[in-house]
């Protein structure tokens, strides 16, 4: 079978070399939670999670490789990114975090944990698509975040997805 | 002691900065430091074929954004980047010959991309491209097309030969059909898009591209089936069918059959069908000439389609078990992807997917059972993610 390295390596044409995404929209997978990218491709296989490419890539993988993909990525250095985004926002954003958001999206989005992604410097675009694919139900949402993220604005939510943007 | 076993010396040369020779290049200094490697480009940048049909489409204003330097990677790598012509290779002496010296290899990777067999088109000179363009290397060629579709009057012709598969990248001569036409429904009103496809019809993502086509450029697609070229005229405005029926256009974006890199020719590296290299699926080793690896367009990569993506998959691969080889170590299996983003509109696009590995017992490359596929539907989100691949790939290519 193949090793980590092997498999990994090809997922870098989109995601930069060891998952650091040069960006503007591609996710990073650098530093992500093991965790978090074996349930993540695990949802993309069985079509639970919405997707555009990634489901049909992960049909050409099995359990043991999602392990291996997982725990090369996790692995790799964090992969900070300079993004334009709104100071106001960022700002308004951190406010929102420490009450809402921070119970799981640990140290200001820094810390995955489980199958709680690291949102740090991951791409806006990236997180806006996700937030709207929540929001519209196709993407299912933890109960416990659904609760949190309900209540609050439209502005609120770029507010916080701005501010993870911009933590390095 | 396990280099000695392993055969040997520490260096490698790679032939071709593209998008296969900077990547091998790239992952074998990341995977061992103690190896040597040269890479050897005609040409002090590359212009990126992907997205380059988005410049004729009008999309982008220039081609910059499609072009990359090799400083970067060389100072953050320690690949010695060489400018030069290689003009050959001799594979007993393990000896490669530039228009800038010779260089000795152990191990050498030939990533030269594609040329043109032009001598199946009647009447095709040196001049041809000049009048007739192909614009099937990202470069003058693409501004020259361009400036031809710029200059034309409206109510004019263009016409799109597309050559036999197998040529590089399948749904790209269908993404420059969708972008010529975006361009004439926008600056050409009245004009029409002839395209003349050899083949028996359209290669890749066919129900997409036909639904793009009727949704946004009814009436300026006139797409012919089973159309082969044969001849052109010397002022590259008339083609001829299978050498009877003729086609004339005020623009003629002549796509001729392809083959591997001239270099990969005169080395002997192609196979029986005198066109492309026969590999090991797993190392991308000749199966001709032992310690010469070939990848991307060049090489026979079994269902793996001639991409970019492909080559960059398959130059991490076989880097990977150039890597092993010269250290003793056993071969790793290989697992590779492609993608291939397509334009349909200036702010749709689609996919084709798939995952490969090698069946053992045929010893070909094979697409894993459920993983090739296309977008359900022509798509604004993939039009987002495709412009971060683009961004992703020549970033890893360049750094
Ligand atoms: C219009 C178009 C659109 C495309 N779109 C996509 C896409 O969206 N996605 C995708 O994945 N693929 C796409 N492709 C395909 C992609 O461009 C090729 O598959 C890819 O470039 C192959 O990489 P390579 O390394 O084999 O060759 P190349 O990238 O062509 O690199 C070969 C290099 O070798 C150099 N060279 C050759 N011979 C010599 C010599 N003798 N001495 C010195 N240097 C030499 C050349 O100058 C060149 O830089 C597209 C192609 C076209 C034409
Ligand atoms: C052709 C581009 C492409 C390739 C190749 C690719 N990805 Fe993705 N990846 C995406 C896109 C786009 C998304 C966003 C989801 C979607 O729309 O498919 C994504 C999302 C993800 C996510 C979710 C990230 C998060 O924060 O939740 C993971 C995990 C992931 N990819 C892992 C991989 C792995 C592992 C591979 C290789 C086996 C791979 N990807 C190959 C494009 C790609
Ligand atoms: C109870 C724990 C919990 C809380 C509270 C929580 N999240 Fe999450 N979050 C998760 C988990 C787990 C995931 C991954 C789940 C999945 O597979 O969709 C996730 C994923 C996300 C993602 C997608 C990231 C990616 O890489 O695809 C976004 C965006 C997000 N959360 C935003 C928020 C915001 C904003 C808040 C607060 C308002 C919040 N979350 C509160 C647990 C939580």
């Amino acid at each position: 079978p193949p090793t980590a390295e092997m498999l990994s390596n090809a997922c870098a044409g989109c995601h930069g070399t060891h998952g650091g995404s040069a960006g503007p929209s591609m996710p990073s997978l650098a530093s992500q939670s093991k965790t978090a990218i074996i349930e993540a491709m695990k949802k993309f296989k069985s079509g639970e999670r919405p997707s555009t490419v990634m489901g049909r890539l992960a049909k050409g993988y099995s359990d043991a490789d999602f392990e291996k993909m997982g725990d090369f990525f996790s692995k790799q250095k964090f992969h900070p990114t300079s993004q334009a985004v709104d100071p106001a926002k960022v700002k308004h954003g951190a406010e929102l975090q420490e009450a809402n958001c921070s119970r799981c999206h640990l140290d200001d989005g820094k810390e995955g944990k489980d199958d709680t992604p690291v949102m740090a410097s991951q791409w806006l675009p990236y997180l806006n698509i996700q937030m709207q694919l929540y929001q519209s139900g196709a993407r299912k949402m933890p109960e416990k975040m659904a609760e949190k993220v309900k209540p609050l604005s439209k502005q609120d939510l770029e507010a916080l997805l701005h501010f993870y943007a911009s933590v390095k | 002691a396990t280099q000695q076993a392993a055969g040997g010396g520490r260096k490698v040369v790679v032939i071709g900065g593209g998008y296969g020779g900077t990547i091998a290049a790239k992952y074998i200094r990341m995977m061992d430091k103690s190896i040597e490697v040269t890479l050897i480009e005609r040409n002090d940048h590359y212009i990126s074929c992907p997205f380059s049909n988005l410049y004729l489409g009008g999309i982008l204003p220039d081609l910059s954004k499609l072009t990359i330097k090799y400083d970067k990677l060389a100072a953050n790598h320690g690949i010695k980047v060489v400018q030069a012509e290689v003009t050959g290779v001799n594979a007993a002496e393990r000896t490669v010959t530039t228009s800038k010296g010779v260089f000795n290899y152990d191990r050498l990777v030939v990533a030269p991309g594609v040329d043109f067999r032009t001598e199946e088109i009647k009447g095709y000179t040196a001049q041809t491209p000049e009048v007739a363009p192909h614009a099937w290397k990202a470069g003058p060629q693409t501004i020259l097309l361009r400036k031809q579709l710029e200059a034309m009057k409206p109510g004019g012709t263009v016409v799109l030969s597309i050559p036999l598969a197998p040529f590089r990248c399948p749904p790209g001569p269908y993404e420059r059909t969708s972008m010529i036409a975006m361009y004439l429904k926008q600056h050409k009103p009245g004009s029409k898009l002839i395209v003349l496809d050899a083949n028996p019809d359209i290669v890749s993502k066919k129900g997409l591209f036909l639904k793009g086509w009727k949704k946004h450029y009814d009436g300026i697609i006139d797409y012919r089936p089973a159309k082969k070229v044969t001849e052109v005229s010397a002022d590259g405005k008339s083609v001829l069918i299978e050498g009877i029926d003729e086609v004339k256009g005020d623009v003629i974006n002549l796509i001729p059959p392809q083959r591997a890199g001239a270099i990969a020719v005169s080395a002997g590296l192609v196979g029986p069908d005198k066109n492309w290299c026969p590999v090991n699926p797993t190392t991308f080793e000749s199966t001709i000439h032992k310690n010469i690896h070939v990848i991307g367009d060049a090489c026979i990569a079994g269902a793996m389609p001639k991409s970019g993506y492909s080559a960059n998959s398959e130059a991490k691969a076989c880097a990977n078990n150039i890597v092993n080889l010269m250290n003793g170590r056993a071969i790793v299996d290989f697992s590779g992807i492609n993608t291939c983003y397509s334009f349909l509109s200036a702010k749709e696009a689609v996919e084709v997917t798939g995952v490969y590995l090698v069946d053992k017992e045929k010893n070909v490359i094979i697409a894993a059972p459920g993983s090739v596929g296309v977008s359900p539907d022509l798509s604004e989100t993939e039009a987002i993610y495709a412009e971060s691949w683009l961004n992703n790939i020549l970033t890893e290519m360049s750094s």
